[in-house]
């Protein structure tokens, strides 16, 4: 066994591996910088009061209060518009796996939803906006709801689609054979084995329309008082974030770390949770 | 029934057969049809903001809205050239930024990386992909902001001042750079998983094929595969380019938002999306004003959706 020689090749391989691991070592520590960032100056800051109260007078100088309103009013949004896509997108999303037999047309909607999810958030919310005040509506949660419903449909659909397309024929094949119809085999058969995917599909569709901020923006508006309507204005983590940091008050932008602090962690457990509960769920599918 | 009798809500149905299949039909029926909600939806957006950005597009020609350098809406001079080189400026500076580390990452990942490695980078970056544009707007102000003020500004800016590209103009970090680190944070997950997927449709033979005549790994690399997955590498960096474009939040947070045209990398920018997040919902009983920027939503709409169409048309050509 000749053990290689350096020649210029060899070299060349050599350098680039390092060049690429230096890449990934690049990308994986700016991941490292955000996350102790967002940690090291949110934490601190973060208080019982800020996650159990809502903004008191003179809040945003630096007197008392916390963000609960925010933190509500963006479980609210995310719960609402999960469900409200979730009614639209099940439905599609089974549809073109079962009932859409020509590929031709199957990847022409795939390629309509691919081009929809990159649509900016901040266009559904322009047009919230309008489309409101053509019929005199105020900002509310309802409307903030509606539009973020909006943003994540298409990828609450392509994710969902990505999940059954994995749906094994076999298993489709023998309930056909067994006498079902389609419609039976969608219902009882794909939706059962294939529910761990879905779970996972829902929840990145929630951690996404949680965070969104463009689009509630104008149509959730913006309230100190806890959420207790659909018909009133909602506050939002993402805008209280970035309202507090636009005060001049230091106190307060501490604060809008320490909301940011909240708002990533909810965001993780959502992403992480997604991952767990999908594993859980795998236990009731037939392998 | 009796001793055949299958045990699930399906066997328990009891109504005959043509009822069945009548439901069967409905929903063969109304399953094409219903596929296309998402795309109804969208056009009523497209037709919202026409209709109400039509006021505009009548009073003042197309030419004078996009290249105009004087935003004055009391006045009623709406020149948007200030706002779209601001956009291009960052998004530029983030696609240039994320692009090669990017494309080795993701050659890495796919070609290097043992299996263990891979199983922990994945998630990493999928959860890097799910932190809301908020919270990379909150590390741009407390960590960009103040690098490129404190380390940059005086390091680039000091040693290559004498280009325009570099000059220093304003005395703060809020500026192109700022937002252009923060996007390309933002677009790199993005661009990783879009190439490492078309990585792995790549035929094994061809990497096989190359190994065999004595290719070392990085030339089989070079040679091979990079020119195989060229289109997809563009389209790759094309909806990065998108999503960076449309992308409000995180942006306007670090840019400064002054209305004037860029000229070096150290100046402030005030790109499209954050025009429309700062001022709409208030002022709007200046004429024109909410019509001007659902025009500049309409821009944003029209140039995403070509962007995006291009890049998935490319893509498509990967996955069967």
């Amino acid at each position: 066994m000749q053990r290689p020689t350096l020649t210029r090749r060899n070299l060349g391989e050599m350098v680039m591996k390092r060049i690429m691991q230096g890449a990934l070592v690049l990308v994986m520590s700016t991941l490292g910088l955000i996350v102790w960032t967002i940690i090291s100056r949110g934490l601190p800051s973060l208080t019982w009061e800020m996650v159990s109260q809502t903004p008191k007078g003179g809040f945003y100088m630096g007197k008392g209060g916390g963000v609960l309103n925010a933190i509500l009013g963006s479980i609210y949004i995310g719960l609402g518009s999960t469900m409200l896509a979730l009614i639209v997108s099940l439905p599609i999303a089974l549809a073109l796996n079962t009932y859409v037999q020509q590929t031709r047309w199957q990847e022409r909607i795939r390629l309509m939803l691919d081009v929809l999810w990159g649509i900016p958030s901040i266009v559904y919310g322009a047009f919230g906006f309008t489309v409101m005040l053509t019929f005199g509506l105020r900002a509310s949660l309802l409307a903030g709801i509606v539009i973020v419903a909006l943003v994540i449909l298409p990828i609450m659909i392509r994710a969902m689609d990505e999940v059954l397309r994995r749906m094994p024929t076999d298993l489709t094949h023998a309930a056909l054979a067994l006498g079902t119809t389609r419609f039976e085999v969608a219902r009882h058969v794909v939706l059962r084995q294939m529910l761990p995917g879905l779970v996972t599909a829902i929840l990145l569709a929630f951690g996404r329309g949680i965070g969104d901020a463009a689009s509630v923006l104008f149509t959730a508006g913006y309230t100190d008082r806890m959420p207790t309507s659909l018909f009133s204005p909602t506050a939002t983590l993402p805008l209280a974030v970035l309202f507090q940091l636009s005060t001049p008050f230091e106190a307060v932008r501490e604060r809008g770390y320490a909301s940011a602090f909240i708002l990533t962690i909810l965001v993780l457990v959502v992403s992480i949770g997604a991952r767990w509960l999908s594993h859980a769920l795998s236990r009731y599918t037939i392998k | 029934m009796g001793i055949f009798e299958i045990r699930s809500d399906a066997g328990r149905d009891t109504r005959p057969a043509s009822a069945r299949h009548r439901q069967d039909a409905i929903a063969q029926r109304w399953s094409l049809r219903i596929t296309f909600i998402p795309l109804i939806v969208l056009g009523f957006v497209a037709i919202a903001l026409i209709v109400r950005a039509w006021p505009i597009l009548q009073t003042y020609p197309l030419i004078a809205l996009l290249f105009g350098t004087v935003w004055k809406p009391s006045a009623g001079q709406f020149g948007l050239w200030p706002f779209i080189t601001g956009t291009l400026w960052v998004t530029s500076v983030g696609v240039i930024l994320a692009v090669p580390p990017s494309i080795l990452t993701a050659i890495y990942i796919s070609e290097y990386a043992q299996t263990r490695t891979r199983l922990i980078i994945k998630p990493i970056l999928d959860v890097l992909a799910a932190i809301p544009p908020v919270v990379y707007g909150v590390w741009g102000l407390l960590a960009v902001v103040p690098f490129v003020e404190s380390v940059l500004v005086p390091g680039l800016s000091g040693a290559l001042g004498f280009l325009p590209l570099f000059a220093s103009n304003q005395p703060t970090g809020f500026s192109v750079l700022a937002g252009g680190i923060v996007l390309a944070v933002m677009i790199t997950p993005l661009i990783i998983a879009v190439i490492y997927e078309i990585l792995h449709t790549v035929p094994n033979d061809l990497r096989q094929a190359s190994l065999a005549v004595g290719a070392t790994r990085w030339e089989t690399i070079w040679r091979v595969l990079l020119p195989y997955i060229m289109p997809g590498i563009i389209a790759a960096i094309v909806l990065g380019a998108s999503r960076a474009f449309g992308e409000t939040i995180a942006v306007l947070m670090v840019v400064g938002n002054v209305p004037k045209v860029p000229t070096s990398l150290f100046d402030t920018a005030y790109p499209l999306p954050a025009l429309i997040a700062n001022n709409y919902g208030e002022m709007m009983s200046i004429p024109l004003y909410d019509a001007a920027l659902l025009m500049v939503a309409l821009v944003l709409l029209v140039v995403v959706f070509i962007f995006n169409l291009i890049a998935m048309m490319i893509l498509r050509r990967f996955v069967r």
